[in-house]
């Protein structure tokens, strides 16, 4: 089931760390991970990327594998440069207090698939 | 006798014929649009409207001139209810025309807020059958009102902007191998690429990902390039003594993503291919990069890796695609 955006925010109880950015956004899946390459390698494109780095490569790897909104965990705050490259990419960027277990569960009882998966499309 | 007439493609092909690629590409844009469009950008703003003091009679002279068939009620800007044909009646069978609107008006009412998108409007006009929709503010002060009617003709007004500004772009880049005619023509990108520069790191191949879009790529090619570009691009960063050259050369049929550096170069390089293989620092790893995955990503997207490196010169890695038939090219369909 496809998800809005929005309701990605409220179940994480998510602040929005991009206001400029629509948040009205159809979201096809979740995908979580901490390490860059395992999403490179194994995610399905239009999916949230949950995740509890914030550096800016962050925000270059949601990109290039056409990730639609990136959700930090643990109430993770990015700094400057990974704010401005979410802008300019218009990637929504969240901050939700719960730990990353507990959004995904969350997440997948409200419905949203995996799109942890083999990069097809 | 009946004239004879080619059958349509509905008679061709049965009403199951299959949904090829470009048709589920084509309902995924209209389904994002839906989203992406607010009531307020489709919706009838100019609405006839009626304060709940006037009587009901006045009201039927309003939708008589007006041709419509209901109307908000409003007071002091708030909509606090909705008067339509069917009370009209109901007050004429009471014979109470002469009643004030407040009386007959249907206070039960199902609106939207100016700010959802259409999404809201189509899912409440499915559930409840209804034709028309108050639009209203936070305030419960009313904006406009909108039909379905609104609705298609908003997304295709949207379609038709959206592609336009896009397609220009494309249009644009995408003649480029079919308006400068040689034996074989090449456009070539190149980066320079810093080591050690972790804040600009995929810059670059996220530049070559939207060029490559711009090219007329599909979004599934142009993901498998960003991809195999920006691992690349992070190597250099990663790896290397004083950075690299990314580049990107594109032809009609194929593309070909290299990076050369000068330095330090590979010692083992079956070492490097295995999965889980890294020599990256914990600065690195702490980063999300450097666990051993960067080649075998590589691998799993492009159809050809070619990797030369010696110890102390530098490394070359060279990743090819293949384009299929014309998909780097304006002339398909």
């Amino acid at each position: 089931m496809n998800m809005n955006l929005r309701d990605i925010i409220t179940i994480s109880e998510g602040e929005i760390l991009t206001p400029e950015l629509n948040t009205d956004v159809n979201i096809h899946g979740g995908c979580c991970a901490d390490l860059m390459s395992d999403v490179l390698a194994y995610s399905r494109p239009r999916a949230v990327l949950l995740t509890g780095l914030t550096n800016p490569q962050v925000v270059r790897t949601a990109q290039m594998a056409d990730f639609r909104a990136i959700v930090f965990i643990r109430g993770k705050k990015p700094q400057q440069e990974t704010l401005d490259i979410a802008n300019q990419e218009n990637i929504p960027l969240i901050s939700s207090p719960m730990g990353m277990f507990e959004l995904s569960g969350r997440l997948h009882d409200a419905g949203l698939k995996s799109y942890e998966g083999n990069g097809a499309d | 006798m009946e004239p004879t007439r080619p059958p349509t493609e509905q008679e061709k092909f049965g009403r199951h014929r299959p949904l090829t690629d470009l048709d589920a590409h084509e309902i995924n844009r209209i389904e994002e649009l839906s989203y992406d469009l607010k009531i307020r950008e489709v919706m009838a703003s100019n609405v006839i409207t009626t304060s709940p003091d006037v009587p009901i009679s006045g009201v039927l002279e309003l939708m008589r001139v007006n041709r419509i068939s209901g109307t908000p009620v409003v007071e002091n800007e708030k909509l606090i209810g909705i008067i339509s044909l069917e009370d009209i009646v109901r007050a004429l069978q009471n014979n109470e025309l002469a009643e004030p609107v407040r009386k007959y008006m249907t206070t039960d009412l199902v609106t939207v807020r100016n700010t959802d998108s259409i999404v809201e409007a189509i899912k409440i006009f499915t559930e409840k059958g209804l034709g028309r929709l108050p639009v209203v503010d936070g305030d419960t002060k009313l904006k406009g009102i909108i039909t379905k009617g609104d609705i298609t003709r908003g997304i295709l007004l949207a379609v038709e902007r959206d592609y336009k500004e896009e397609e220009v772009r494309r249009y644009r880049a995408s003649h480029l191998f079919d308006d400068i005619i040689s034996d074989r023509t090449t456009l070539v990108l190149r980066y320079t690429i810093k080591a050690g520069d972790f804040t600009h790191g995929g810059n670059a191949s996220s530049n070559i990902k939207r060029a490559l879009l711009r090219l007329g790529a599909d979004s599934q090619l142009a993901r498998r390039c960003g991809i195999a570009a920006y691992e690349a691009e992070m190597n250099l960063i990663i790896h290397t003594a004083n950075g690299g050259i990314l580049k990107l050369e594109v032809e009609p049929h194929k593309i070909t993503i290299s990076t050369t550096d000068d330095g330090p170069g590979i010692d083992d390089i079956q070492k490097v291919l295995q999965p889980g293989y890294s020599t990256a620092t914990d600065k690195v790893r702490e980063m999300g990069f450097g666990a051993g995955m960067g080649l075998v990503n590589i691998q799993k997207c492009v159809d050809k890796m070619e990797i030369e490196s010696t110890r102390g010169k530098g490394t070359k890695l060279t990743m090819r695609i293949a384009v299929s038939n014309e998909t780097l090219n304006s002339k398909k369909g």
